[in-house]
């Protein structure tokens, strides 16, 4: 453990832990954009500097481990010049475009230089200008707004282990690239947009559909595979306008393509809402009553004429373990054969 | 009977001249003129690495029993009277013969690292071993515990001399210290700064030495596997290490048990694709572990946490070779060089407006002004001095006025410089500094990893305003905008590049700023450098109607009879300056 110091009040932490962490901790709030609590320090942002005494330069609480007796400082005029100076720097080569930008209220860039005041720019020069190019149907890159946080290629490698994109270019004409700077072609995961704190990654279907003043957000567990992820659908008019997950639910935060893209099925026209029974030619809807009647007339007629293994059973991949587990058992046990299966095995 | 010893610059810069074609002439004749069998002489012609003057190559020494001459600017076509004449009646040719200023160049010079540079043949392990190579590490490796080895290092007052002086035995003793089953030592060969050649000038002139020192320091640290980092662009470099590697290993020096000691350590070549942020130490172990150049934050420093997350000692070419040095004639030899603070002696590239540039090696604390006048021979075309910049891109401008500070560390520090890696490029009343200061942060905003923020928008923000500047478009509030954003930039940036980028620019307002307010305030550029700010007109009074700038103006913005004075029509000129140079009786006025 390790005794230290934060802005005058003392505080015991766990050796290894980082400046930024500790201070957290105990209620002190330090800006940073690169910084993530799930991903390895980058240093890049600046803004999480502090003065640590007996260090020559102030430097990045996100990246230093505490070590006992260490007395910090995490704002001065010093520090705040130097932040307000580095946001003007990223602002000045950054679209001034929040009127009409999808991340307009949920990004934090826009609150941080709300919160520094930052409206003229002492530093205004040339920005950088690219062609959008991705022809995917889930992942808007608008590298215009980058901030080159390094969160997005992180979050790739780290915890997708896919490593689809990184850092090309140096200096000023640095940029998020893919190979050979073709269009994004991965697994679609959007961990990358989850973790984007500007609006540089959005999802193409978040377009237009509303921005954070006035939406709804509803837990919800997705419903596309056993996992059972922790989702927020985000509903605006009764319409979903995102689905994002929490960094406290059981998959932290993380998703999969379809459960954080595969929403449209949910106002669908095409969507099954209730049981269809066929008769002649025709399907009609009908009860969960008459349908389940109807089924377990059939396998039981089917059992009596052809014996039980005449009758299979194939489950999902979308059930979880105990529907599965229920499944199997009411084909082994009340149906009496052992041909019984599961979609993820074709 | 004679021993005759031809000795042919072959620097990259020596070869660049014609040294290889030099060289091949001299051992035709030599052979064409039978001198083995007819006069009985014993004659050799070999190749050395750089010997300094570079301004001279090819440079050639003729060395008969122990007599030197020396022959400056030779040429193939020299070389059969050098050999008729000097080697075979003996008497040298007087005048191919370097002359006094070759002499001044060497006669305050002190030469450690460089004493048997340009001297024996580096692609020769015997060569070396002959002026007591290997000796060092062998009286180490068999004689001496890691712990004396360190603590030799410590006593002779080493500092590193890749930047930042940091003590080169204080570091060895951390590493030292560090319990791991695994260390590194790397030695940083990537030299990215403009203009500066000392590290690959060492290696290709003695790399014998630099590994004898990578030896030393492997064994002092317990590190079993060092990397030299040497950038993919010094293929001469590259091909001479390699060789003396091979040789090295094949004399048991590198290796399983290195000569009987029970010591293991060897040595692989890493190649840098030439990023000068790559000999940044936590992008360089970035780089070798196959990641983008790009620093991390420091702590943890990397003899904590470095290469492979082992304790790692990175240690600069110059000061891996003053190593063996140090240890053959003992520390206090070496610490009795310098000054109190700064030991030894510091290789420099002298460039710029200098009549002898080219690679010198001085004592630590010699003031700048025997630099510049006594070994560069003062500046060419004997114009004015105006400033001499130290440190390249991390550096500063040191204004004539201080031309006295001695050169080490902290008195470099204390006029807003640094000693640097080495880069010297002297200016004189031609050069622009507000142009000087753009040139450097060009550098600088190209080479920004693009990591930070203040370096990676920072120097672009800093070009920007120097570029308005240069073509009158400067601003009041410009020179206070500059000095604000270099104070954040350098004290908010990651690593040592954006933490030093906007030293020019500092310093030249420091010392220049009537230049900065000559281009901000009148629109001129004093030292007429900048382009846009430029006028030319023709004196009517010493114009003799001669119609040569008529001719030679490419936008046709002159006009006049013949014999009468001629005009320049500004708003058509575009300041060329063709005008300027064609005019035989100076009748163009540029200001
Ligand atoms: C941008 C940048 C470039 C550097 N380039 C070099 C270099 O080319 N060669 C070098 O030896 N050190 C270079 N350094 C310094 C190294 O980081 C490191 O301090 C040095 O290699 C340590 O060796 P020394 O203790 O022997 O000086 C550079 C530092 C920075 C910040
Ligand atoms: S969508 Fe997933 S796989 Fe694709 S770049 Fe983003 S994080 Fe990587
Ligand atoms: S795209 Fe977003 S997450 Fe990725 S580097 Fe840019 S700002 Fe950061
Ligand atoms: S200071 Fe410049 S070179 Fe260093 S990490 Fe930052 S952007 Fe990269």
């Amino acid at each position: 453990m390790a005794k230290i110091k934060i802005d005058g009040i003392d505080t015991t932490v766990a050796e290894g832990m980082t400046v930024l962490e500790a201070a957290r901790n105990i209620g002190v709030r330090i800006p940073a954009l690169c910084q993530h609590p799930k991903l390895t320090p980058f240093g890049g942002c600046r803004l999480c500097l502090v003065e640590i005494k007996g260090f020559p330069r102030p430097v990045t609480s996100c990246t230093t481990p505490v070590s006992d007796g260490m007395e910090i400082v995490t704002t001065s005029p010093t520090i705040e010049r130097l932040r307000r100076t580095v946001l003007e720097l990223i602002l000045s080569d950054h679209p001034n475009d929040c009127m009409i930008c999808e991340q307009a209220g949920a990004c934090t860039l826009q609150e941080l230089a709300y919160e520094y005041g930052l409206r003229e720019n002492r530093f205004a020069g040339e920005r950088r200008v690219y062609e959008k190019k991705d022809g995917n149907p889930f992942i808007e890159r608008d590298l215009e707004k980058c901030i080159l946080c390094g969160r997005c290629v992180k979050v790739c490698d780290e915890v997708q282990g896919v490593e689809a994109i990184d850092f090309g270019y140096r200096g000023f004409d640095s940029k998020i690239v893919t190979s050979f700077e073709d269009d994004l072609n991965c697994e679609f995961c959007g961990q990358c947009v989850s973790v984007c704190p500007t609006g540089a990654l959005t999802g193409k279907q978040w377009a237009k559909h509303g921005r954070q003043m006035g939406v709804k957000e509803t837990d919800s567990i997705c419903s596309y595979c056993g996992t059972g992820c922790t989702i927020t659908y985000h509903v605006k008019n009764n319409d979903i306008v995102r689905v994002t997950s929490k960094e406290d639910t059981l998959n932290e935060g993380w998703l999969c393509v379809k459960g954080r893209f595969g929403y449209k099925f949910v106002s669908s026209p095409d969507r099954l809402k209730h049981p269809l029974i066929k008769k002649d030619g025709e399907f009609r809807e009908a009860t969960w009553d008459e349908a389940l009647d109807l089924i377990a007339d059939r396998l039981k007629k089917i059992k009596r004429e052809d014996g039980p293994d005449a009758i299979a059973g194939l489950s999902s991949a979308r059930c979880t373990n105990e529907e599965n587990y229920a499944f199997q058992k009411f084909i082994r046990a009340a149906v009496g054969t052992n041909n019984v299966d599961h979609c993820a095995r074709l | 009977m004679h021993n005759i010893t031809v000795k042919v610059c072959m620097g990259t810069g020596g070869i660049a001249a014609g040294g290889d074609e030099v060289l091949a002439a001299f051992n035709r004749e030599i052979a064409a003129a039978g001198i083995a069998a007819s006069v009985g002489k014993k004659c050799s012609a070999h190749q050395v690495g750089c010997r300094g003057l570079c301004a001279k190559d090819v440079l050639v020494d003729v060395i008969i029993n122990d007599s030197k001459v020396t022959y400056i600017h030779v040429k193939p076509e020299m070389v059969s009277r050098i050999v008729k004449e000097h080697i075979i009646e003996n008497i040298p040719v007087a005048e191919f013969v370097a002359g006094d200023d070759y002499h001044n160049f060497h006669n305050k010079q002190f030469k450690v690292v460089l004493s048997d540079c340009g001297s024996i043949d580096p692609e020769d392990i015997e060569s070396y071993i002959a002026v007591g190579g290997y000796t060092a590490a062998q009286k180490v490796l068999g004689s001496m515990s890691p712990e004396e080895t360190t603590d030799l290092i410590k006593k002779s007052g080493l500092r590193g001399r890749g930047g930042a002086g940091f003590p080169t035995g204080t570091k060895w003793e951390i590493a030292s210290k560090q319990t791991s089953e695994k260390k590194f030592l790397i030695c940083n060969a990537d030299e990215g700064d403009p203009g500066a050649f000392m590290d690959r000038s060492v290696i290709e002139g003695n790399p014998h030495a630099v590994i004898e020192g990578m030896i030393i320091g492997a064994y002092a640290i317990g590190a079993d596997k060092g990397y030299v980092y040497i950038r993919a662009e010094y293929p001469l470099a590259v091909e001479r290490l390699k060789k003396a590697l091979d040789d090295a290993r094949g004399r048991n020096f590198l290796g399983k048990s290195i000569m009987g000691s029970g010591f293991n350590f060897d040595i692989l070549v890493k190649l840098g694709a030439g990023a000068f942020v790559c000999g940044e130490e936590t992008a360089l172990i970035a780089s070798i572990e196959g990641q983008r150049g790009m620093p991390r934050a420091k702590p943890p420093f990397p003899v904590y946490q470095g290469l492979w997350g082992k304790p790692t000692v990175i240690n600069n070419v110059e000061t891996l070779a003053n190593v063996p040095y140090i240890v053959r004639k003992g520390p206090e030899w070496f610490a009795s060089f310098g000054t109190e603070k700064s030991k030894g002696t510091k290789v420099f590239a002298l460039t710029g407006k200098i009549k002898n540039s080219g690679l010198i090696e001085v004592p630590m604390g010699i003031p700048l002004r025997q630099i510049i006048y006594d070994i560069g021979g003062g500046i060419e075309g004997d114009r004015r001095f105006k400033a001499v910049q130290t440190g390249g891109p991390s550096g500063g401008c040191i204004p004539a006025d201080l031309l006295d500070t001695a050169v080490d560390f902290e008195s470099l520090a204390k006029v807003g410089s640094i000693v640097g890696s080495g880069g010297m490029v002297v200016l004189d009343e031609t050069d622009c500094m507000v142009n000087i200061a753009k040139f450097f942060l060009e550098f600088t905003r190209g080479e920004s990893c693009g990591k930070c923020v203040p370096c990676r928008i920072g120097t672009k923000r800093l070009l920007e305003i120097l570029e308005r500047i240069t073509k009158g478009e400067g601003r009041p509030g410009d020179i206070a905008l500059l000095e604000d954003m270099s104070v954040d930039i350098k004290m908010a940036s990651l690593c040592g590049l954006g933490q030093t980028a906007p030293n020019p620019v500092l310093s030249t307002i420091k010392y220049f700023r009537h230049e900065y307010e000559a281009h901000i305030n009148d629109k001129k550029c004093p030292a007429g450098v900048c382009r846009d700010l430029l006028t030319y007109q023709v004196i009517s009074e010493a114009c003799k109607g001669c119609g040569a700038c008529l001719r030679a103006c490419p936008a046709k913005a002159i006009t006049g009879d013949k014999k009468q004075p001629h005009v320049i029509d500004p708003s058509v000129c575009i300041r060329c300056g063709a005008c300027f140079d064609v005019c035989k009786f100076k009748a163009v006025k540029k200001e």
